[in-house]
């Protein structure tokens, strides 16, 4: 099962990697009748809950093969059979954690849209850990060929050459090495951050966390290095 | 290579640069996040941050993504 994130602890955003203000408090809404109907069925006793169990494993299963179908073409080498493996096993694992975490469903949407994210959330991990199965995670940087160019007028090539200069300088001089390795295996080499968090024994959010760090110092070293980081455009998104 | 793609390798580098929720954060608001999207209001002006985490975090993109398009396929048009 993946280490999912714990939906207890986050609800006062204590955890944010910023001081981001908080949503505004908001009145317990009510729920609509299909969502009370699975709660009231998911915490009865007997049968009826033995069979929303069942229903509720159905809805899981229907969402995980929603995202393996998403994602099966990107897995040409996956047959066919494992895919349904592997939504199967997400929908178990979703399954175990909408049930111990049912009491933190606090109806701020939908039950189905709940539920629907812990069956996406382990299909995807799981896909995503299937397609860096048996291959070495890089965590030295295996090119800077994204970073370089070629056909540019020269002030422009100028200008990425210096950017690139200090870009390497910052990670170099300014990151911790778990902070280095962080970011250039996620950002430079591509690693997803659950391949990486199962590689290195730890979690999706704390390993975000250091991304974050990673990213902020590097920011500052090159606005302390005089780059404008919106003047060139870079969070041009 | 042409310079936007520069600028995409050292965005993913340096981040979105403004405040953002954490990924456990992100997860515990993704499905209200979505429904307030779907539902047409400013679902970024109620989940501060979401909208930068999911500029710097690849798998919680395509968790919201994924999210979006699964409930729209399961609601009447």
């Amino acid at each position: 099962m993946s280490a999912l994130p714990s939906e207890a602890r986050v609800g006062s955003m204590v955890s944010a990697l910023d001081a981001v203000d908080p949503p505004a408090p908001r009145p317990a809404p009510l729920l609509d009748r299909e969502s009370r109907d699975w709660l009231v069925s998911l915490n009865g006793r007997g049968p009826a809950r033995d069979a929303a169990i069942a229903r509720l494993h159905a809805l899981l299963l229907r969402a995980a093969r929603f995202e393996v179908g998403r994602r099966r073409a990107a897995l040409p080498y996956v047959r066919g059979d494992e895919f349904d493996d592997i939504a199967c096993e997400a929908a178990d694992d979703a399954l175990v954690s909408v049930l111990a975490r049912l009491d933190d469903y606090r109806g701020a949407s939908r039950f189905t849209t709940w539920v629907y994210k812990f069956a996406l959330y382990e299909a995807a991990a799981k896909l995503r850990r299937r397609a860096w199965q048996g291959r070495e995670v890089p965590l030295e940087a295996e090119t800077w060929e994204m970073f370089t160019d070629g056909g540019l007028e020269p002030a422009a090539e100028v200008e990425q050459r210096e950017l690139l200069a200090a870009v390497k300088d910052g990670i170099s001089l300014r990151l911790t090495p778990h902070q280095r390795t962080v970011l250039v295996a996620l950002a430079v080499n591509g690693v997803p951050i659950d391949v990486l968090a199962e590689r290195l024994g730890t979690t999706r959010g704390a390993l975000y966390k250091t991304l974050h760090d990673a990213r902020r110092s590097l920011r500052a070293g090159l606005a302390e290095s005089g780059f404008d980081l919106k003047a060139t455009n870079v969070e041009g998104r | 290579m042409r310079m936007p793609e520069f600028r995409r390798a050292v965005a993913r580098l340096v981040g979105p640069g403004e405040p953002e929720l954490g990924c456990d954060e992100c997860f515990a608001e993704l499905d209200r996040y979505v429904e307030l999207e779907l539902a047409g209001v400013d679902a970024d002006a109620a989940v501060p941050g979401m909208r930068a985490h999911l500029a710097g975090c690849p798998a919680c993109r395509e968790d919201h993504e994924s999210l979006g398009a699964l409930v729209r396929s399961t609601r009447p048009s």
